[in-house]
């Protein structure tokens, strides 16, 4: 959280309290301020949320560890398949969310290993190649396993998935305060996103100053290295691959929820591509960067979709450029600009486990 | 003397090359040994198998008594031996102070729910990781440095952060691959004194050196290997007078002493 506080323009260096403050307001009141611009702003905002939740997990793989996942998109399938199948009238199963979330975790970090045991030795493109098709294959099971025995419903997916149901609290319901205010469930799903997603930023950071991260780092930084300082690369690779799956697992659960549908078109490789340019965009390898890529990015094209169509009526009396293709053009014109301009992303990762406090405290004490 | 590594007749083959052929050697608990040779002998080749990097078609490592796992680097440094590169491998990324802390990675125990719920036991654990890299960083003389991130050091301090690092490993066999290559002579006299350090500290070194003055001067015992066989191992006085090894070094054939002058 420090280093989003220092991310801010101008007040983060000054003062870093404050900046702070700001932030938490910022995170506690953005759907209050998303809802002055209509209610299909805070949806759009509990979106964003999962995909910081996906592109944490993603810079974990990507970013701290350094293996190359083009396929990560499987994950989020999974958990959220896993979420469809256990919560919803396709099985006559309703099981309660604090069993189908995990579960979902269970099975996506399984996906993740299965990913990972046969490209331990790949990297770089060769195992993006091999991420890439792995994210095809799931997305593809996912669209034919309706036939001969039907399990995933195949193209038209699985609806009227349980909400989420917080200890008898149905959340997908309003909530009455009082007699004059409602609360609308939007608003409370992103309450429980942002939850999930300060726990999955406190986790990641821990992680990242732990002898695991350095472990991720060094194999990153140099394999032979890494296995010279008798790291077990194998095993550190399969923990980065699964503990990465399962964040992917869980926002793949929640959004399962939040939607009430899910359907193979979801889990498309533009997705994957998707959530990895987030963390490109925002800077590979630290936590500030990559959430503000991931809110960067959603709301990017949301806007297009308000601004450009309006525009182009007022401008050319009809709509020239789909705003779906205005999307990707902007897009692909953002990065290039960011790797000319700023190729570590917008907030680059520095390195963070030197602990100067600690060290200057040592010398202090001398 | 205690032995601590006895390595019996290691052959590796690359192919139809033949890089180590039957190579037996014994190091002793506390001395600073060895391993010359020729370029192309197979000395790189040997660390490699001894630290676990290539897997020997022949022979066996004992150390400390027991048999050493082939090709598995993470099983060789946990038994006790670390190891440096002949071209520095360090995380380039990385400061200095991480790449030692990196270090400690196979004698620390942390794991992912215990880094989540921030056991004492980990918090503790960390706290002495960051305090004993720290000790090492100033133990080869480059603490000032700990906050500098590793590829902007200069080459003779990468190559000192380098062994800070594999001490990290906390190893009873310290390898080192050419620690010298490409320093100049005070930068060689310092690793010199440092080598001795660590010698007397109680860590067993294994030396790879083309300098031969800092090899002789240092070395209690040395290997010769030429075309990857062993032919020579002394005491570096009677290594020096061994017509095998002149000749593996100038050419041409053993001949008696007195016509080493043709």
């Amino acid at each position: 959280m420090n280093e989003l506080a220092l991310a801010i323009p101008w007040l983060g260096k000054r003062n870093p309290a404050a900046a702070r403050w700001v932030l938490v307001l910022l995170a506690v009141g953005a759907p209050l301020i998303a809802m002055l611009f209509g209610k299909s702003w805070v949806r759009i905002l509990d979106f964003a949320m999962l995909y910081v939740m996906l592109a944490i997990g993603l810079n974990l793989v990507v970013g701290f560890a350094g293996l190359l996942d083009l396929g990560y998109i499987a994950f989020y399938a999974v958990g959220a398949y896993t979420f469809a199948f256990l919560a919803s009238p396709h099985f006559e199963l309703h099981l309660p969310f604090w069993l189908v979330l995990p579960l979902g975790a269970v099975f996506a970090a399984l996906a993740g290993i299965i990913l990972g045991l046969p490209t331990l030795r790949l990297r770089g493109d060769y195992l993006a190649i091999v991420t890439l098709g792995f994210g095809e294959i799931v997305r593809i099971f996912m669209n034919n396993l309706n036939h001969p025995i039907n399990i995933t419903n195949g193209p038209q997916g699985i609806n009227m998935i349980d909400p989420l149901v917080l200890f008898g609290w149905d959340i997908s319901k309003p909530l009455k305060v009082g007699d004059e205010i409602t609360i609308n469930s939007l608003f409370l799903y992103y309450y429980v996103f942002l939850a999930c997603v300060v726990l999955s930023v406190v986790f990641v950071q821990r992680l990242q100053v732990s002898r695991v991260g350095r472990a991720w780092a060094a194999i990153r930084d140099d394999e032979l290295a890494a296995k010279a300082i008798g790291i077990n690369t194998r095993n550190m690779k399969l923990l980065a691959f699964s503990l990465g799956a399962t964040f992917g697992g869980v926002a793949g659960g929640l959004f399962a929820a939040f939607q009430g549908f899910v359907s193979p078109e979801s889990f498309s490789l533009m997705e994957s591509i998707a959530v990895l340019t987030m963390i490109v965009f925002g800077g590979m390898g630290n936590l500030a960067g990559v959430i503000v890529g991931a809110l960067a990015l959603t709301a990017l094209p949301e806007v297009l979709r308000h601004v450009a169509v309006p525009v182009q009526q007022a401008v050319f009396g009809h709509v020239l450029l789909d705003p779906e293709v205005l999307r990707m053009l902007l897009l692909s014109l953002a990065m290039i600009f960011m790797m000319l301009l700023r190729p570590a992303g917008l907030i680059p990762a520095y390195s963070r486990y030197s602990r100067p406090e600690l060290v200057v405290g040592k010398e202090a004490g001398r | 003397m205690i032995t601590l590594l006895e390595a019996r007749g290691i052959t590796k083959r690359f192919g139809g090359l033949t890089a180590l052929s039957d190579v037996s050697l014994t190091i002793r608990k506390g001395e600073v040994y060895g391993l010359i040779g020729p370029n192309g002998a197979g000395k790189t080749t040997f660390f490699n198998v001894l630290t676990g990097a290539y897997t020997p078609e022949e022979g066996e490592l004992v150390f400390n008594g027991s048999e050493l796992p082939l090709g598995k680097p993470h099983k060789v440094v946990e038994a006790g031996i670390a190891r440096t590169f002949q071209n520095i491998r360090l995380f380039r990324d990385m400061t200095a102070l991480e790449n030692v802390m990196a270090g400690h990675h196979i004698r620390s125990r942390a794991n992912p729910f215990s880094i989540l719920l921030q056991t004492k036991h980990a918090k503790e654990e960390e706290r002495l990781i960051t305090e004993r890299a720290y000790e090492l960083l100033k133990y080869v003389g480059i603490e000032r440095f700990a906050d500098t991130i590793s590829k902007n050091l200069s080459y003779g301090d990468q190559r000192r952060l380098e062994i800070a690092r594999a001490l990290a490993t906390e190893p009873q066999l310290l390898a080192l691959d050419e620690p010298a290559a490409g320093m100049n002579a005070t930068e060689t006299a310092r690793l010199r004194e440092l080598v001795q350090t660590i010698r007397h500290d109680g860590v067993t070194v294994l030396l790879i050196e083309h300098d031969v003055k800092l090899v002789m001067g240092l070395c209690d015992r040395l290997a010769v290997l030429d075309f990857g066989r062993k032919i020579a191992e002394d005491v570096p006085a009677e290594v020096q007078q061994s017509d095998a090894v002149i000749a593996a070094y100038l050419g041409g054939h053993a001949t008696p002493k007195a016509g080493a002058n043709p």
